[in-house]
């Protein structure tokens, strides 16, 4: 079991390499372009709903004085929990409308729509 | 025959500032100053402790609100072991780290080690499950009750019951037991005498403070309806930081001071943020709680004192 799950991490891993030459190719500015950072501040995240492309790598940064967590809600992406000033990132390979909240704040809801 | 809780339907809210003894009894809350309480012969009257509740000691925590959560921790242990009379048990009500990293729970569990007491039993705040079911927390304190972190036992006549109420939530909504553990719990306080006086602890306020900060739990109607057969029900809670207590029928809610640092009141500010204030006003902002059992009363008392 462990060796299938490692094999579909270096799967995931050889075609996101795969993906970003093919951006790179495409232009480096493009691919700079659909990165995109959340901020949370006042036990919000701003903005709270985004839309990036596949391959798209998010970063979001804690600017409260209380830490937060980033966790999607069907569980395909989730942080520790970030103190201030902390930051997690994660690169979105799959279309979809990724629902996500703050573990220690559940009622800070937020959205990312991979396109 | 003892005293039996009369009270109905009584709904009181209590802001106590430092220094005040807090105690209830027969559904009479009454307030004693804390140097009233320290005299000889207080103790009779007081009755005999119980246990004492620490809660939100959030170590790792070092910002301005309190650079120095440890000391403040020892300074609480220190209190708790300074007791004239000695409280057979201890339970902390969550958020024991800030960050549940292993560093900080292995310092935690250095520095409770010192307490005096028999037996400490944890319940995790949010802080401690930031990481997931079955990781830290649960790896290290999680074998007494199969993993689950719910467990109840009787001490003195008493049953108590450690309930888990920051793993299960609706995205957006508040906290709450979820299906398994509220079957457990009805399944725990069947078939007992409802004469046993019944305290339940957990991280979250089981009942509705301030939902727009996640003050309050989303099942606590579903557990008031389990336990208000009982005669005396005591509901001891952590997370906001600041006492609020409520008595409704035979249910005493009532929520602790951290060791760590004060949080705003209810809606003041953007959300339940560290509260920095200045050095000389935090040791009156943080404590410990009492419950005791007067000699002559089935319900149990409970004593906040500060560190100031």
């Amino acid at each position: 079991m462990r060796f299938s799950a490692l094999n579909r991490r270096l799967a995931a891993i050889t075609f996101a390499t795969f993906a970003t030459v093919g951006l790179a190719a495409a232009g480096a500015a493009f691919a700079a372009a659909g990165d995109a950072s959340v901020m949370i501040q006042n036990f919000d995240f701003h903005p709270m709903a985004i839309s990036v492309p596949v391959g798209a790598k998010v970063t979001w940064k804690n600017l409260d004085g209380e830490p937060h967590t980033v966790t999607s809600v069907d569980g395909s992406f989730r942080s520790n929990a970030l103190d201030q000033d902390d930051t997690f990132s994660f690169r979105f390979t799959k279309p979809g409308v990724y629902k996500y909240l703050c573990t220690i704040h559940p009622r800070m809801m937020a959205t990312v729509t991979v396109k | 025959m003892d005293h039996e809780p009369t009270r109905r339907g009584a709904l009181q809210c209590l802001g106590l500032g430092a220094g005040t003894l807090f105690a209830l009894s027969g559904g009479v809350p009454s307030g004693f100053d804390l140097a009233q309480a320290a005299e000889p012969g207080a103790a009779a009257k007081i009755g005999t402790p119980l246990f004492v509740q620490i809660s939100d000691s959030h170590i790792g925590f070092s910002k301005e609100a309190n650079p120095d959560v440890v000391g403040t921790l020892n300074r609480t242990i220190d209190l708790v072991n300074g007791l004239p009379r000695r409280p057979a048990f201890a339970v902390h009500t969550g958020d024991i780290t800030h960050l549940s990293k292993a560093a900080q729970f292995d310092q935690a569990s250095q520095l409770l080690s010192r307490l005096r007491v028999a037996e400490l039993h944890l319940v995790p705040g949010e802080h401690d499950v930031t990481d997931g079911a079955g990781t830290e927390y649960f790896a290290r304190f999680g074998a007494a009750s199969n993993g689950k972190g719910y467990y109840s036992f009787d001490h003195a006549g008493v049953h108590m019951v450690a309930l888990v109420n920051v793993m299960q939530f609706k995205p957006g909504g508040l906290a709450s037991l979820g299906d398994e553990q509220m079957a457990w719990l009805k399944d725990d306080l069947s078939g007992r005498s409802a004469s046993q006086p019944v305290v339940l602890f957990a991280h979250m306020p089981m009942w509705s403070i301030y939902e727009p900060w996640g003050w309050g739990s989303s099942d606590s109607e579903q557990v008031l309806a389990l336990v208000n057969r009982f005669g005396s029900v005591t509901v001891l809670n952590g997370h906001i930081h600041q006492i609020v207590s409520k008595v409704e029928g035979n249910v005493t809610f009532h929520t602790a001071r951290s060791t760590a640092y004060p949080q705003p009141a209810a809606g003041v500010g953007p959300g339940p943020l560290p509260l920095a204030v200045p050095a000389d006003r935090l040791p009156g902002m943080l404590g410990v709680t009492t419950i005791s059992r007067a000699p002559l009363h089935r319900s149990l008392r409970l004593a906040d004192t500060t560190l100031a």
